[in-house]
């Protein structure tokens, strides 16, 4: 196709082996994961299987050479949001979901449109024509480290979606705040 | 090198899970891990993207998308404890007062 999609010299023979290996544990890993985390039945089993497969997505990120995000993932992801999510589950004390029936109402018709959604991105990858290639080459970014050259266009050329996202989330701090409260003084 | 499709079809596989939890499950809880499964699926596909085309602009992307998606679990779940504090479930069929 284009000249991103060639094989790189580093990767011939046995090394592309063991990296078509490793991806295609973390595929199966990722894959079976995240059917259990939508099957089980206790909310509680399904966040520690989510943990599981947020490491793994970590790991695949650093086979991407993303190493920041791998760890973003496991900080943000792992330790904060599935934190937040146990102690939900620790609040709403649910006995009796446990116990309850997991699929509910006309759910193969959301399993067909699931289906369905599927089929239609994955005819349309067929079609998939790469843009043009951009200048951070690996060796770019081996050079800088990746942290490094994503902080600087973070800080550039970002800025303003940057400052932005620190909104949302003083908005989400004070919404959660408000919503989580007893009752409002009026 | 393994090729970008293999990337995009573990999105699309992740992605249409993350439907098809969403869809079927009726516990608010597991719906919502069900949007952070398809946020982590678009994730994914953007850092290939990313590593693919020599681009670091759609790992910013990622970066936004994972702040976005922090602050959407704080909101989402404070819903929760709103709705779980007036109805006492997590089934979403039973909040139907909006219903004609």
């Amino acid at each position: 196709m284009i000249s991103a999609f060639r094989r790189t010299r580093r990767f011939s023979g046995g090394n592309r082996m063991l990296a078509e290996g490793i991806f295609i544990y973390l595929a199966a890993a990722i894959t079976i994961l995240s059917v259990l985390v939508i099957t089980r039945k206790n909310p509680v089993h399904s966040v520690i299987t989510m943990l599981v497969l947020f490491f793994h997505i970590a790991a695949l990120y650093v086979t991407l050479n993303a190493e920041f995000l791998a760890a973003v993932q496991v900080i943000v992801y792992a330790g904060a949001i599935l934190v937040l999510f146990l102690f939900v589950i620790l609040l709403l004390n649910l006995k009796e979901e446990a116990v309850a029936r997991r699929y509910v109402g006309p759910w193969p018709l959301g399993l067909m449109a699931a289906l369905g959604l599927f089929l239609a991105v994955v005819v349309s990858l067929n079609s998939f024509v790469a843009g043009p290639a951009g200048s951070f080459t690996n060796e770019v970014i081996k050079a800088e480290t990746n942290t490094k050259v994503l902080g600087k266009i973070l800080f550039t050329e970002y800025l303003y979606p940057f400052e932005v996202v620190s909104i949302v989330l003083l908005v989400a701090i004070i919404g959660a705040i408000v919503l989580a409260k007893k009752r409002l003084r009026s | 090198m393994i090729p970008l499709h293999w990337y995009l079809w573990l999105s699309a596989v992740v992605f249409m899970v993350g439907v098809a939890g969403f869809l079927t499950r009726r516990n608010i809880i597991i719906m919502f891990m069900s949007i952070e499964l398809m946020l982590n699926a678009v994730n994914m596909s953007l850092v290939s993207f990313s590593r693919y085309l020599n681009d670091m602009r759609g790992q910013v992307l990622v970066f936004f998308i994972i702040a976005v998606a922090a602050a959407e679990a704080a909101i989402g779940l404070g819903i929760i404890i709103a709705l779980f504090r007036n109805k006492v479930t997590a089934h979403v069929d039973e909040a139907n007062e909006m219903k004609g």
